[in-house]
């Protein structure tokens, strides 16, 4: 049994195969999507996308946000912006931490939109950070 | 009777006319060729998020708190039409035909007592809506000496229309651009942004499957994500139409270009042809009279 996985960024198709199980980030947790999984809308926070073929990860990918629709046979995932873990760029990670950590501390908190969206660029970041220091450990 | 130097002159400087015109149809070619797959690429995000904004809609656009992106704020007198024109001229009709579209709604909103603002994208279009309506003008953006047309770009539109609509400038947002039918066919068409729920993807969501989704998060902050990156979607999918039918649309009239030289240069020389042979039957005549009289 596989789910057919589709992975779209607004400029193209990235990727559009039949899987075992993917894992995506939520926004209330890591979803692991098998076959025959119910009917799912949601919302993605930053993260990792991990595909699975027999139990081993076969392709990771991250994403800054976005949405993923799944159905018994299908998993959509709309992504704001999508790369492969291999190719970003740690200093780039890095810096944008930093602006974003910035921008979290002097965002006004009354202001719910602006706050959403300051800690929301947080949590990208820092999950760009995390994944990045987690692929330097795995291959030491 | 114009003379044989300025006969020469004239085909010559057509001819040097005619080099560009055939020179700028073949880039048109091959940047419509990328702006085509372009817009091609970007298809199945924009269906499969408009499949999944009419499942969401439907439950929400009955809820009194629903988002006001969704449903809009109950009024229709202020309205905000982004014209998408292209940067760069000598494509045909492309730009004026859009430019008159967009101005006929403003003076039909206006005869119904409505007021209208323009924002204008492309610098075609702000050029032109700067002379008769500059005070109406919301604003403009352009993207000359940009490559090709970037998410982030779109994204950024998306972001200055949501602002001004939440300080509450406009109640009824419609996108008008040149819809790329055919090489040879672009047509001027209209999308609605804002209310989002009085869009076409409304009608044709799935009957019965729309409401067993779950959703996650469920206190209806999905939809406050979803609803403007839907709006950045149906820009940067109309940009794309926009560029794709503007590079056409410069082949066709390029190519017209190229033929209408082609066909003046015949005529030129035909002319410069039959000077030449009259110069000579004269110069023949004068002189085998002249001969004739000794």
């Amino acid at each position: 049994m596989t789910t057919a996985l589709e992975i779209i960024s607004p400029e193209q198709l990235l990727l559009a195969r039949p899987v075992s199980m993917v894992v995506i980030p939520g926004t209330e947790g890591d979803l692991g999507i098998l076959p025959e999984h119910s009917k799912l809308i949601t919302s993605l926070r930053g993260g990792m996308i991990d595909i699975y073929e027999d139990d081993v990860i076969v392709d990771r990918f991250f994403v800054t946000g976005g949405f993923a629709e799944v159905t018994e046979d299908r998993c959509t995932v709309l992504a704001d912006q999508i790369v492969k873990l291999s190719e970003i760029n740690p200093d780039d990670a890095a810096s944008e931490l930093a602006n974003a950590t910035e921008a979290y501390r002097t965002v006004n908190e009354t202001d719910t939109a602006a706050w959403r969206q300051a800690s929301d660029r947080l949590i990208t970041a820092q999950a760009r950070v995390d994944a990045l220091g987690a692929e330097t450990h795995e291959k030491r | 009777m114009p003379s044989l130097k300025s006969l020469r002159n004239r085909i010559s400087s057509v001819k040097s006319t005619q080099k560009i015109t055939k020179a700028m149809k073949m880039v048109a070619a091959a940047k419509l060729r990328r702006a085509q797959s372009q817009a091609e690429a970007a298809r199945p995000y924009a269906t499969r998020m408009a499949a999944m904004m009419s499942a969401l809609a439907q439950g929400a656009s009955s809820n009194p708190n629903a988002p006001k992106l969704l449903v809009g704020t109950g009024s229709d007198k202020r309205h905000l039409i982004v014209a998408v024109t292209a940067d760069r001229g000598l494509a045909g009709p492309f730009n004026a035909s859009l430019v008159r579209a967009a101005r006929t709604k403003v003076r039909a909103l206006e005869t119904e007592g409505k007021t209208a603002q323009v924002f204008a994208v492309g610098r075609k279009g702000r050029d032109s809506f700067r002379r008769d309506m500059s005070d109406r003008m919301f604003g403009d953006i352009n993207f000359v000496g940009k490559k090709s047309v970037a998410f982030a770009e779109a994204e950024a539109i998306a972001q200055r229309i949501i602002a001004a609509f939440d300080d509450g400038g406009f109640d009824v947002c419609t996108l008008v651009f040149n819809r790329f039918v055919s090489i040879m066919v672009q047509q001027v068409a209209e999308t609605p942004l804002i209310p989002a729920a009085a869009g076409p993807a409304n009608d044709n969501g799935a009957e019965s499957g729309a409401n067993e989704y779950e959703i996650e998060p469920d206190d209806g902050s999905l939809l406050d994500r979803l609803l403007p990156r839907n709006l950045a979607v149906q820009i940067y999918a109309a940009l794309l139409e926009s560029n794709a039918g503007f590079y056409a649309s410069q082949m066709t009239a390029m190519d017209n270009a190229t033929r209408n030289a082609g066909d003046m240069i015949n005529r030129l020389t035909m002319n410069y042809n039959r000077t030449r042979q009259a110069n000579i039957t004269r110069e023949l005549i004068e002189i085998i009279s002249g001969a004739e009289a000794l």
